[in-house]
């Protein structure tokens, strides 16, 4: 079962299912695990684009959707391209994995191997098979990975299809209910351009940027619902070996936390044996003072025209036997 | 093997684990002392290892492995090294007819080539013999290095699906270790290096990545190591798995120590 019902519904009217009230309830409390999860895979469907990078894996968040999803009563398709089956299910109970199909393309994507395991069409072949999906009901489709995917496949089909797969609404003239599909796409974001980056942002309900602090994991999710503003909010999670979801605080601030509390405003001068400061009349002789090698207005003129100071000073020179003693100024040709 | 870099990555030729992906890394600085490693740390360990040697000759590999206790020429006689000599074995390539392809037949391909023979051979090179002679523990791959595939010609697409499929066969099916090194030229210009960098990162389960010192050459301090352990089986709470050590290279060994504990400084 989904949870606990103790919590009592928050809207009194009571609305909607007893499940969905659970969910609300069990989201009044602070701390509640599994109130990033709740947010993630909220009712409408859509792409949610878990961005990942070396130092901060996403593959364990994936992992926590699932098994979220899993326990909901959804049907779990994982197009499994990075890791083997046996390593995905690593850590899955039983109810979670007999829920999870893992359609295979990590042993032989490429037909090396020849042995006709592959399907045929390969990894397009098997995400349009996934498109074309008639049972009813709830499903949740985990791409691992949406950049295998990008690296083997044009950008603009891939989108096509995401599109495709996000949007599995009823066929025209089609009674059946509207699907709610929620796909789910892990994205190694260091490996791919702006442009690639964009494209799929802008497909995506919700996006999920995963980094971390100290040890400690963040995910930034941001939220796009039609016609209203995109929403942020950042989490500090981590994950436990069960997948379940533990949210933090966020990490102990650190040194730079400490370092603001204790410093005060202190003058630096107080407490010197010599002299720092200057009096009025210094700074005023201090502003006026022309730099030596301030080549102004003034000195050009002081320079040219000799003045009364230019009489005291006299160069005495003793020629040498070997001298060349040439009146003619070399500087004459010079038009100063 | 350098007996200080087994303790910082916690490991021993007696005990060593299977199933693993290693990049090892280089940027500004030469990583090839870590291939000399990890041959000699597996050859000790008693474990068949192919070694994809493109940039080297054997002698010098063997030149350097006897510095560090291990003998090439033996191990091969033996069948626990299979090496391919990528500089010998390329004029193969154009110079001798073959049946089959030759492990290195995208060199004589005008299009994009693939790396499915290269794939084949080495499937075929840890395959498990059993003719009743001494067993290996498990099947290595080593590679060096997988940047200069790039320069031969090659996307870097075609060269991730090799190790991905060598990662398939050798670590998931044969439960062995691959082991490559790439070199990360810096430049954010040079888009199949960062794809093939960041693609290899994330399928690895340990990144060793030398770094030259941000401040230069110096006499006593050759550079930095930094090791990321990934992919845990199980999610641990803390994920902060990354160590810094700076290292000096000698004659016959490593020596590793904290960033500004070099013996020289203190």
């Amino acid at each position: 079962m989904v949870g606990e019902m103790s919590a009592p519904p928050l809207s009194p009217g009571g609305g909607g299912a007893v499940g969905l009230d659970v969910i609300r309830g069990r989201r009044s409390r602070s701390g509640c695990q599994s109130e990033m999860l709740d947010s993630l895979l909220a009712s409408g469907g859509g792409l949610v684009l878990l961005r990942d990078s070396v130092e901060w894996e996403g593959r364990g968040l994936l992992k926590a959707l699932i098994k979220k999803s899993a326990l909901c009563g959804e049907q779990v398709h994982v197009l499994g391209c990075e890791v083997s089956e046996e390593e995905f299910r690593e850590g899955f109970d039983s109810c979670v994995n007999s829920r999870l199909i893992y359609h295979d393309l990590f042993r032989d994507p490429l037909n090396w191997s020849k042995t006709g395991e592959t399907s045929p069409g390969g990894p397009l072949g098997v995400l349009r098979a996934m498109c074309r999906r008639k049972d009813p009901g709830p499903a949740t489709i985990a791409l691992d990975s949406l950049s295998w995917l990008l690296l083997h496949l044009p950008c603009t089909t891939l989108c096509q299809i995401l599109h495709a797969l996000s949007h599995q609404n009823s066929y025209p003239g089609d009674s059946s209910p509207v699907k709610q599909v929620h796909v789910l796409g892990l994205l190694h974001e260091e490996i791919h351009g702006p442009g690639l980056l964009g494209a799929l942002s802008n497909l995506a309900q919700t996006e999920v940027t995963l980094g971390g602090a100290m040890g400690q994991a963040s995910a930034h999710l941001l939220f796009r619902k039609p016609q209203q503003h995109p929403t942020y909010q950042t989490s500090w999670f981590s994950i436990l070996p069960d997948f379940s979801l533990d949210l933090q605080e966020g990490p102990p601030l650190g040194p730079q936390h400490h370092s603001d509390l204790h410093t005060s405003l202190v003058d630096p001068m107080t407490h010197l044996t010599f002299n720092l400061h200057l009096s009025k009349e210094e700074k005023e002789a201090k502003d006026s003072l022309i730099l030596p090698f301030q080549f102004s207005s003034e000195k050009q003129q002081v320079l040219l025209c000799p003045g009364p100071g230019q009489a005291t000073s006299r160069i005495f020179y003793e020629p040498d036997a070997y001298d060349d003693l040439d009146q003619e100024d070399p500087d004459d040709d010079l038009d100063i | 093997m350098f007996p200080e870099l087994n303790s910082l990555l916690n490991t021993t030729p007696a005990g060593v684990e299977q199933g693993k992906m290693t990049l090892l890394c280089d940027a500004k600085t030469d990583g090839s002392f870590l291939v000399h490693h990890f041959l000699s740390f597996y050859l000790k360990a008693n474990c068949k290892v192919c070694f994809v040697a493109l940039v080297q000759s054997f002698s010098h590999y063997n030149i350097v492995g006897q510095k560090l206790g291990v003998s090439l020429t033996m191990a091969r006689e033996r069948g626990q090294l299979i090496f391919l000599e990528g500089l010998k074995s390329s004029v193969d390539v154009f110079f001798q007819a073959q049946e089959e392809p030759h492990p290195l037949q995208f060199l004589r391909e005008a299009s994009a080539g693939n790396l499915e023979p290269l794939y084949q051979f080495v499937r075929e090179a840890l395959r498990p013999v059993d003719d009743g002679e001494a067993t290996w523990k498990c099947p290595v791959l080593l590679v060096d290095d997988l940047s200069v595939l790039l320069s031969l010609g090659l996307g870097a697409v075609a060269v991730l699906d090799f190790i991905h499929y060598c990662r398939a066969t050798v670590c998931q099916e044969l439960k062995g270790n691959v082991v490559a090194l790439v070199h990360d030229s810096g430049d954010a210009e040079d888009e199949e290096n960062n794809i093939l960098l960041y693609g290899l990162s994330h399928q690895s389960h340990l990144i060793l990545r030398a770094e030259g010192l941000a401040t230069g050459f110096c006499k006593d301090v050759h550079g930095q190591l930094r090791i990321l352990w990934r992919r845990p089986s199980k999610p641990t709470a803390r994920q902060d798995q990354s160590l810094t050590y700076q290292y000096k290279i000698q004659d016959r060994s490593v020596s590793f120590f904290a960033k500004g504990m070099s013996p020289a400084v203190l």
